[in-house]
């Protein structure tokens, strides 16, 4: 931890080379579970398509979505009006399906998962088997393009709450997906969610049942394992009448030379007087220092806050990608509702982030919060997009944004770009925005009283970040607190 | 207080220190010991804010010769943390703010560091909140201000009435406070150098940087320096901080010009 004698002033130039230094640090999850696995060929045409959906053996209207997602993205052309620079991506050279051998049929019980995943998932510190899991939080673990366990389900299910993988969904209520699935996020809404819609191979489902508050912490943990592969994954979360959960997604990935494509689909459902809160920390692997490897995130996560006075809030940490493209939206169309975006993304080395939120305000009284914390270190490039769009009928609706952020040596790049469609005079948006940038001077005050270098930076950015962390559930808050500190800390300790 | 025999805490050899590539420190001697009250006053821009923060690590400045001991060790040689965890303080001219970082915290931080290196068992939050309040009373501060972010939007007498709070909690052994004074309104110049000659024992010693004699009439100097071109020119007792504030710094350029010209002189003899 404590930097040794003279690490600053050996460095020439002073601290800002020691900053820099910091902020490397090498990434805990990267490893490569040996497993065998059953891999379909590369490329991507309507076989594969259907091919995955035969495997899944699904119903006709999901192949019939797909197929229709599928044509639809053939139109489309790759979105380019983000602040990213990335090689064109080759999506005839990615696989679009890969499973653990073991794993093609969905297992009764625990006792029957290949032992290499329960320790893999465990290697992770998510421990899924009866005697350690966590308690008081459900999980659904995700390893490459399948969901191999889901904990605690029989007891959720006493509350009459489902939680169970997206393919498991799709056997078992059918009904339930045909009703909401791409309701929220069409399957042409965008290149990214177009592609989803037609390979998307797993992922959770979640439905509260009307008045039921979820008795424990939801939680979905995707892990990468190919280095080949895609992941594609959906999550749909129905909160009906009155119901409420709060529900937390990891993710990690090995560290490969090669960069993976990692496209998902959530969508949020909230019926009257419903609330879901939806946290991520996301701790993909970033790549090296130059940039070489790390996953491609362009994720499209929307909730639509259907029936009055419903509440959809997203808080994310956002880590690990070498390319973050992210805007976790509210449609706020029921009267009254409230929709919240609460986000810390951190960038080093050659990491890109365009991340954001868009707040939709349809129904009259709808209020938004916009809060977002960028971090920028070593070459990176992080920007803000956002958009609050009042309609016709959002009368008196209110949206308060909020975005900052902090440099962290003199190479990386912050940018905001807040955009405001209004059609209703009668409502208020008001926005604020700062940039600072983590000054010698301050570090060496905290050093001066005894801080060591590292814990005067990490205390500088929880400082930052401390009213994003305020909105994650407890523990998640502590491990965002850690994980920050660790993407800064590295090779000086 | 003098006591010759009392502990040579600061000893100070002949320092030169840069900042970028301009010389600034140009060959400072001191030497300090436990009890002592040293003023170092100066011109504008001689040097007296330099001395304090390559005492204190800061990474701008480059030292290019001479030593500084601390009680034997080599201060030189420790991260800027490590000095305060042995006891050098620093009470900064123009202290920064620092914004997120909560000011209790980060006192509770800073003071468990200094504590653990003298070997005492940490504070918890409790047991620190006591103790904090306790230290309040030596600069009269309003416990409100622990509650905000470091510094961030204190007056300028509220951030230096912060730093002998800090003062207070982390008791150095050595403490420089550069330009404490400046800032202060006359109540809270008696009543933060009234805090300083309560924290000042025979065991820990104090380095003041001022301008003024309103202060000194307070904390009353063993020693004055007075610091020009980055040197101690002149070193005496209380008197002579009297004697600048009649005279003013004139004379400094007359004594700079004379040792300039020996300065010249010798090698010239010696080609000759
Ligand atoms: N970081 C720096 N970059 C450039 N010049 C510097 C830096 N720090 C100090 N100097 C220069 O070194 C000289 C001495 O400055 P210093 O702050 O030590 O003076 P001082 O004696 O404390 O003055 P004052 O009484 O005004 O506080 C000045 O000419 C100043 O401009
Ligand atoms: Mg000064």
């Amino acid at each position: 931890m404590t930097a040794p004698p003279n690490a600053l002033s050996e460095a020439p130039g002073g601290s800002a080379a020691s900053l820099g230094d910091l902020v490397s640090q090498p990434y805990r999850y990267g490893f490569v579970t040996d497993i065998e696995t059953e891999k379909i060929a590369k490329g991507l045409d309507e076989d594969v398509v259907r091919l995955i959906s035969a495997k899944k053996k699904e119903p006709a209207f999901l192949l019939d979505f797909r197929l229709r997602a599928f044509r639809h993205w053939q139109k489309l052309e790759e979105p380019d009006w983000a602040t990213l620079k990335y090689p064109k991506i080759d999506y005839q050279n990615i696989i679009y399906y890969a499973a653990p051998k073991q794993q093609q049929d969905k297992k009764a019980s625990l006792d029957e998962v290949d032992p290499k995943l329960l320790e893999t998932f465990e290697k992770l510190g998510i421990p899924l088997s009866e005697q350690k899991r966590l308690s008081n939080v459900a999980v659904d673990a995700v390893f490459d393009s399948v969901s191999i366990a889901t904990t605690y389900k029989e007891k959720l299910a006493e509350d009459g709450v489902i939680f169970c993988s997206f393919t498991e969904a799709v056997e078992e209520h059918p009904e339930l997906i045909e009703r909401y699935l791409g309701t929220v996020v069409p399957s042409n809404d965008n290149y990214f969610a177009a592609l989803n819609s037609a390979v998307f191979s797993d992922g959770s489902f979640v439905l509260i049942p009307k008045g039921v508050a979820c008795p424990m912490d939801l939680s979905t943990y995707f892990r990468i394992n190919s280095g080949d592969t895609g992941q594609f994954e959906r999550t749909l979360i129905v909160a009906e009448e009155g119901a409420s959960v709060s529900y937390l997604e990891g993710c990690t990935a090995p560290m490969f030379d090669t960069n993976q494509l990692h496209a998902a689909v959530v969508e949020l459902v909230a019926l009257d007087d419903a609330s879901i809160k939806y946290s991520t920390v996301q701790n993909w692997y970033a790549g090296d220092e130059n940039g070489k490897g790390g996953i491609y995130n362009f994720v499209t996560k929307r909730g639509q806050c259907r029936g009055e006075r419903s509440h959809i809030s997203w808080t994310q940490v956002e880590t690990g990608s070498a390319i973050t493209w992210k805007y976790p939206s509210c449609v706020l169309q029921g009267a009254d509702s409230v929709g919240e975006f609460y986000s810390v993304a951190l960038t080093n080395h050659r990491q890109q982030a365009d991340t954001g939120s868009k707040m939709i305000h349809v129904g009259p009284r709808t209020r938004s919060t916009i809060v977002s914390k960028g971090i920028s270190a070593g070459h990176s490039s992080n920007s803000y997009r956002g958009l609050v769009q009042m309609g016709p009928k959002a009368v008196g609706a209110r949206n308060f944004s909020q975005c900052d952020s902090m440099l962290i040596g003199d190479q990386a790049a912050a940018n905001t770009y807040p955009y405001i469609r209004s059609q209703q005079p009668d409502a208020a948006i008001e926005h604020e925005a700062s940039t600072c940038r983590i000054s010698e001077d301050q570090l060496f005050y905290l050093q001066s009283r005894g801080i060591g270098f590292e814990e005067a930076v990490s205390m500088m950015v929880s400082g930052f970040c401390r009213d994003v962390f305020n909105q994650l559930p407890m523990e998640f808050a502590a491990e965002a607190d850690k994980l920050l500190a660790l993407k800064l800390e590295g090779s000086v300790g | 207080m003098i006591l010759p025999d009392a502990e040579l805490l600061l000893q100070i050899v002949d320092l030169h220190a840069r900042v970028d590539d301009q010389p600034i420190l140009k060959g400072v001697n001191l030497e300090i010991r436990a009890g002592e009250i040293h003023a170092v006053m100066g011109r504008n821009g001689s040097g007296k804010s330099t001395l304090s923060k390559v005492l204190a690590g800061h990474p701008s400045y480059r030292v290019t010769g001479g030593s500084v001991l601390f009680r034997g060790e080599d201060l030189l040689a420790l991260p800027p943390e490590q000095r305060a965890r042995i006891g050098v303080f620093l009470g900064f001219q123009y202290p920064v703010e620092i914004p997120g970082v909560s000011n209790l915290e980060f006192l509770r931080v800073a003071t468990n560091a200094r504590r653990l290196e003298r070997g005492e068992e940490e504070l918890d939050t409790f047991s620190f909140e006591d103790l904090v309040h306790e230290r309040l009373q030596v600069v009269q501060m309003d416990p409100a201000f622990l509650a905000r972010s470091v510094n961030e939007g204190f007056s300028g007498g509220e951030k230096k009435r912060n730093e002998i709070l800090q003062m207070a909690l982390l008791e150095p052994l050595l403490a420089i406070l550069d330009e404490t004074d400046s800032g202060l309104d006359i109540d809270a110049l008696r009543i933060v150098a009234g805090g300083v000659n309560h924290l000042a024992t025979a065991a820990n010693a104090t380095l003041l940087i001022t301008h003024y004699q309103r202060l000194l009439d307070v904390i009353t100097p063993d020693f004055v320096h007075v610091m020009a071109a980055g040197r101690i020119l002149r070193t005496g007792g209380k008197e002579l901080a009297l004697e600048l504030e009649q005279r003013g710094y004139d004379w400094v350029d007359q004594e700079l010009a004379d040792q300039e010209l020996a300065n010249q002189g010798a090698p010239a003899l010696g080609v000759v």
